[in-house]
């Protein structure tokens, strides 16, 4: 089974009706004043923005800025409760994670989706198997499974030593990424990252981020949800700040700079506040206070 | 996709497709890493001991006796280790092989049913207390631990209340002169006698035939096939998946009550199999057989390499920890022991074997 059929087949569609990935710079998805609320809470409003085959789109916030209501809307684990959702070119209203797999759009989720104890091809093709005779002789294609998970990591760059180690002797990065790659190869053309480098280290969110690159560069469309500006800078080519369930605003990488990313990010004013405060409380001897000063004097 | 390849293709991989990093670690290690390695080893050591000090453990009457013991004990184990690796527990399992035994032996004496009606009433019966257990488990999201000693205690009452009220004894006896038995017993009860004269270590007038009950052919290709199921087809690899993490599973699109509730059916499918094996051995069922005999099955099934806390684990494993607990048991009866020592060993054994498999683990890993 190609991974295009395995999508068609989650869409309950024929194969020639999988959808295809567009050009470069393309929109995928497109959503317009996008709004969520659960009864009278508020979670999500006035957010606009798109995400481009062959770009990153950033989404930047603090906890509690809304990054999760939104990207459970764009998987399909919440339907939108006002404005515009457009899967190339046409208004959708998802009603699962199911409809949005059909539509190309992938999620990788903190925990990842991997049994520690299995073996890294085990875990690639998990839920998805390959196999081969009919029953009761039907059985895994335990070569083919191999050979397409060393292929498949070989082409996100991922060098694995054994594709029959279990997933839970790599390390955090390269388990991030064998996730990434099990997105790609089941027909994702949008790929929803949920703060992949939140519990990495230096070293190993730079791992990820390469991924990131690798498959921008393969022509995917990927959503990087993280709260360190750092991280998404690099690799971001379209910025969407939220704050407080509202969008900041959606700016492209030549709209902003670095520093201003980080000073939307940290809520200017609200940093100035809490430097005051944290010099009050200190001292202005203290060593955090002049580290303060002095990122705020450059 | 091609279906041409077979599973020996695995074995006949180039080596130039596997990375050079990995030499190293064939070998020794890999076999290490296998889960009933433990086990191997411990029954390889038992029987030399035993066979060593006692006069009749290695002769072909001593052997088929705890050849048969190991048998019945190594069919549960099996379905068990299945039910552990995927993460849960049985503990009506003993009591079950009770329940299908009692219900094929009253409705065959006292309502002069057919055998083969009989016996595929029980299986019905397993099939429905299996789904039960399956179903309340999934759907309270109780622990099966809990679950499961509620409806052993069910099973156990109900054995002895059910048969007392049916046929006013706590027995089903006489199962011999009932129609159609011998029909039953040519699947569950015949043996083969198998000569073996030929080993150096018997004199030349003594008693020289092997018996190799049908339990044992179960008991083998039960082995066989759960192994088979676990590492080569889908349903194996949602088994591992499901008792290793049980919600990444779900996302992934593997159905996870599913697969529970068929590993409970298993287990339970698997009393039902050994009730009629011991019914048609033995012609006699008591209401309490098979009681105290589900922590045994997880003692075998631990020894034979599976976690507590599921995941992982191997059908042949626990096949060899059955082995195991039969040739201790009987070894013990040749030494001229105290038969209460076999708990006694069993306790050790599970210790030990918990803290090997952690061991093995362990190291099989850090080897990488």
């Amino acid at each position: 089974m190609t991974p295009n059929e395995h999508a068609a087949e989650l869409a309950g569609t024929p194969a020639g009706d999988a959808p295809t990935l567009p050009g470069a710079g393309e929109p995928i998805i497109e959503v317009l004043d996008l709004g969520k609320s659960y009864g009278s809470v508020i979670a999500l409003r006035d957010v606009t923005t798109s995400v481009r085959a062959g770009e990153v789109t950033c989404v930047l916030g603090d906890n509690g800025a809304g990054k999760s209501t939104f990207i459970k809307i764009l998987a399909g684990a919440h339907e939108h409760s006002s404005g515009e959702f457009l899967v190339d070119g046409i208004h959708r209203q998802m009603s699962s994670p199911r409809a949005a797999l059909a539509l190309g759009i992938a999620t990788v989720y903190q925990d990842l989706a991997v049994v520690p104890l299995m073996p890294v091809w085990r875990n690639f093709f998990l839920g998805s198997e390959l196999t081969e005779g009919v029953w009761p002789l039907k059985r895994l294609d335990i070569a083919a499974m191999k050979k397409t998970t060393r292929e498949e990591l070989a082409a996100m760059g991922i060098d694995l030593r054994d594709v029959d180690q279990p997933i839970g002797t790599l390390s955090g990065g390269e388990r991030q990424c064998v996730a990434i790659a099990r997105a790609v190869y089941f027909g994702a053309r949008v790929l929803i990252l949920d703060e992949p480098t939140a519990a990495l280290g230096v070293r190993q969110s730079g791992v990820v981020l390469k991924y990131i690159a690798k498959a921008r560069a393969r022509g995917l469309g990927v959503v990087f949800i993280t709260h360190n500006p750092h991280h998404a800078y690099p690799v971001g080519d379209r910025f969407m700040l939220l704050r407080r369930g509202r969008s900041m605003g959606d700016f492209s990488k030549a709209e902003l700079s670095l520093d201003e990313l980080v000073r939307m990010m940290a809520g200017g004013t609200e940093l100035e506040a809490l430097s005051h405060e944290l010099s009050r409380e200190l001292g202005p001897d203290s060593a955090i206070t002049r580290a303060d000063e002095g990122v705020q004097h450059r | 996709m091609s279906s041409t390849v077979d599973t020996s293709a695995e074995h006949q991989e180039s080596p130039s497709e596997e990375d050079e990093r990995v030499s190293g670690s064939h070998g020794f290690t890999r076999v290490l890493r296998r889960p009933e390695v433990g086990a191997a080893v411990a029954a390889l050591m038992i029987f030399v001991f035993f066979a060593s000090t006692t006069e009749s453990f290695a002769k072909p009457a001593g052997a088929s006796t705890w050849l048969f013991t190991s048998s019945a004990f190594g069919i549960m184990a099996v379905a068990v280790a299945l039910l552990m690796i995927g993460g849960e527990f049985d503990l009506s399992a003993g009591a079950m092989t009770g329940t299908a035994g009692l219900t094929t032996g009253i409705l065959m004496t006292e309502y002069e049913l057919n055998v083969w009606l009989a016996i595929l009433a029980a299986l019905v019966l397993a099939v429905l207390i299996g789904m039960l257990n399956g179903v309340l488990v999934m759907r309270t999201g109780l622990p099966s631990f809990i679950v499961t000693l509620g409806s052993f205690f069910v099973l156990q009452g109900l054995n002895l209340a059910v048969t007392k009220i049916l046929i006013d004894k706590v027995s089903v006896t006489g199962l011999g002169n009932a129609e159609g038995y011998f029909d039953g017993q040519q699947i569950f009860g015949s043996f083969v006698k198998i000569d073996m004269s030929w080993l150096p270590w018997l004199e030349a007038d003594e008693p020289s035939f092997l018996t190799i009950y049908a339990a044992t052919f179960w008991w083998l290709a039960v082995t066989v096939l759960a192994t088979w199921v676990l590492l080569r087809t889908r349903a194996g690899n949602w088994i591992f998946a499901v008792g290793g993490a049980q919600t990444s599973a779900r996302q992934v699109g593997v159905p996870v009550s599913r697969t529970k509730i068929g590993l409970f059916i298993t287990t339970a499918v698997a009393g039902w199999l050994v009730g009629m094996l011991s019914l048609f051995k033995l012609t006699t069922v008591q209401s309490t057989t098979g009681v105290g005999q589900e922590f045994i099955y997880i003692i075998c099934a631990v020894v034979g390499g599976c976690l507590l806390t599921g995941g992982y684990g191997s059908a042949v494993g626990a096949a060899l920890g059955a082995l195991i607990f039969g040739m201790v048991s009987q070894g013990i009866v040749y030494e001229g022991w105290d038969n209460d020592w076999v708990y006694a060993f069993l306790g050790v054994m599970l210790l030990g074997a918990v803290m090997v498999n952690n061991w093995v683990k362990a190291r099989a890993e850090a080897v990488r």
